[in-house]
């Protein structure tokens, strides 16, 4: 699998290229500005894009911005965002488009190796990753959803962080019948109408997001 | 007092009679001058020239006798509006600056009786002082042109030339009263000054209103830019090497059976970046609030300051002078001195630096210096500039003082106690 990285500070450039190789996936290419990030992910098309929100030459939020761009561009193609800190109105902005293949992550989670190379194979696979911060960040801020059960809310969150359905069991101690159906649920309490179960699953998390 | 120093003020007390004099007569030109162009207002466009030159030219008379009230122990601040910010001042803009400050009046009004008082005084100044010259005089300018004199003080008429001796000890004593009353007199007229040309109660609050606009300005763009310093510095520093740590230790879990002594150079390496990051983060506290700061105050935190210096440093301060002092001035003196030490050891190729700080009564006297080449400008440094600025949010002032060739010194005042009584509003609720 070919990645783009885009990270200014030199040491996570270095580690995340070593974590990447180290679980066999090909990095084409690294980017440490944010005008050079977005030509890049054009021209080389990567099948996954990790990219840091806060790049050069403004550190603002040049990376979240090229990657909404190049998704402009490229519908749909799969970048993972990570940041030092997560807010819930960038998630927003990033699964706007709907298309799915995208994740946001606090920069922590990496030293999950495992578990962040498992998320970065997830939106290269089409998947929505959003951090448990954000998650739990949207669940502190209102009682969003207030038609769901709270063992239904426990599955979207875990649905939210890109969770499969045997993830989601495994983690809820409950078996995966139980979870498709809670999932059903949620999809008819929200409205979602009857669809590719992928794009049915980034509208859950996008009606959460929005609460 | 030392016999040569009223000797001295009267002297100096003399000129000043002798210069209110030549502008007491300068006044009148002045009077005419704005009256005339008051007058001329209604002339299209011609008041609107002269009155504003006719009034720079009544304040620079003004200035004068301020400075002049100044120098004989009645200090007169200067009491006129700001020029007004925005856009080009003239025509009518110019001429309502002008014509609404009260000041621009009370400076008319006092223009002839100032001119009265000043000439009055000045003369009588000048007349006591001659009339005792003219005592000792008297007998040997008789001698020289052998005519009569009709008499001198008490001795009246002068029969004999022995009688004429007696005006040199009068002339003498008459000279000396002269020129003892002569600052009296001119404190007089500084008094007199003051009634008009001082700034009123208004005025003073509106300037103080302006300073204080201007001096929020400053603080609160100082301290957004600080907070945005250290929250950059976090994220790039401490905060960066935090994650880099914590994805060199995932590494080295994933790898530690399969290539254990991959893992091992993984480990050692994170070991190196938290302790890099403990640094960083040691830095940055000390730039926010120095711990030795909190821990023994601005005597105990400058004299760690010193130690950490490349040229000898020499601290002159106790604590049982300076005491503890509210938290904010402690920490806007500290950083004023610690920016001045650093200026002299980075830049002025000092090979001494010294620190004193005093205390008299509510006010914290701070000395900077060294022997370096000297030419610091605050104009130009954005450095002494930012100091500045800080010490105003205290009401606090520096001078400057930086010859090239050196040494420089650099003077800060700054009130210990903070000027707003917060405390007050809190305990007035209840």
């Amino acid at each position: 699998m070919r990645v783009v990285i885009a990270e200014d500070h030199a040491l996570l450039r270095d580690g995340l290229t070593r974590i990447l190789e180290a679980f066999h996936l090909d990095v084409v290419a690294t980017v440490e500005d944010g005008p050079s990030l977005l030509p890049t992910l054009v021209e080389r098309q990567p099948d996954v894009a990790v990219v840091d929100v806060r790049l050069p030459p403004t550190f603002t939020d040049e990376g979240l911005q090229a990657a909404i761009a190049a998704r402009t561009e490229v519908p749909g193609m799969p970048i993972l965002v990570l940041s030092q800190h997560v807010e819930p109105l960038y998630a927003r902005e990033l699964l706007s488009d709907r298309n799915g293949g995208v994740g946001y992550l606090l920069k922590d989670r990496v030293s999950n190796v495992a578990q962040f190379v498992d998320a970065v194979h997830q939106v290269a696979g089409g998947g929505t990753v959003m951090d448990p911060e954000v998650v739990a960040r949207l669940l502190d801020r209102r009682a969003p959803l207030d038609v769901l059960t709270s063992r239904e809310r426990e599955v979207l969150a875990e649905m939210a962080a890109g969770r499969s359905n045997v993830a989601i069991a495994g983690r809820l101690f409950v078996s995966e019948k139980a979870v498709s159906k809670h999932i059903n649920n949620i999809f008819t309490k929200l409205g979602m109408p009857p669809s590719d179960d992928n794009n049915r699953r980034v509208l859950a998390v996008l009606a959460y997001l929005n609460g | 007092m030392d016999s040569r120093d009223w000797v001295r003020d009267g002297l100096r007390a003399l000129a000043g009679g002798v210069l209110s004099i030549a502008l007491a007569v300068a006044s009148l030109p002045l009077f005419v001058f704005f009256v005339l162009a008051l007058a001329l207002t209604p002339v299209w466009g011609l008041g609107f020239m002269l009155l504003p030159l006719a009034t720079r030219l009544i304040r620079a008379r003004a200035d004068v006798a301020r400075s002049l009230a100044g120098g004989f122990g009645v200090p007169i601040a200067s009491p006129y509006r700001p020029r007004p910010e925005k856009g080009s001042v003239v025509g009518w803009r110019r001429y309502k600056w002008i014509v609404t400050d009260p000041a621009t009046w009370r400076d008319f009004a006092w223009l002839l009786p100032g001119a009265i008082i000043g000439f009055a005084l000045g003369v009588l100044s000048l007349i006591i002082p001659l009339y005792g010259l003219q005592g000792i005089v008297l007998l040997p300018l008789w001698i020289y042109l052998g005519t009569g004199w009709y008499g001198y003080g008490v001795t009246w008429p002068i029969h004999s030339v022995g009688e004429g001796f007696l005006s040199l000890p009068q002339g003498v004593l008459i000279l000396a009263i002269g020129v003892a009353l002569a600052p009296y007199l001119r404190r007089f007229d500084a008094l007199f000054a003051r009634l008009l040309l001082a700034p009123t109660r208004n005025a003073e609050l509106s300037q103080r209103v302006t300073e204080l606009t201007v001096t929020r300005a400053d603080t609160v763009d100082a301290q957004a830019a600080e907070l945005r310093r250290i929250e950059r510095d976090l994220h790039d520093g401490a905060q960066a090497r935090l994650v880099s740590l914590g994805m060199t230790i995932g590494l080295a879990e994933e790898m530690v059976d399969r290539d254990p002594d991959t893992a091992r150079k993984l480990l050692a390496e994170a070991r190196e970046v938290s302790s890099t990051a403990l640094v960083e983060l040691r830095h940055l506290v000390r730039g926010i609030h120095p711990p030795v700061l909190a821990e023994r105050g601005l005597d105990g935190a400058v004299r760690a300051l010193a130690l950490n210096l490349r040229i000898p440093t020499n601290v002159d301060s106790s604590v049982e002078e300076i005491g503890r002092l509210d938290t904010p001035v402690e920490s806007a003196a500290y950083f004023a001195i610690a920016e001045m030490l650093t200026n002299a050891t980075m830049h002025s190729g000092a090979t001494f630096a010294f620190v004193s700080i005093k205390r008299l009564g509510d006010t914290l006297l701070i000395e900077v210096g060294d022997d370096g080449h000297g030419g610091a400008d605050r104009s130009k440094g954005t450095g002494l500039r930012g100091i500045e600025r800080r010490l105003a949010a205290f009401d606090g002032t520096m001078a400057v003082s930086s010859p090239l060739g050196g040494p420089t010194i650099v003077t800060m005042e700054l009130p210990c106690v903070l000027s707003s009584p917060r405390t007050m509003l809190s305990s007035g609720t209840d």
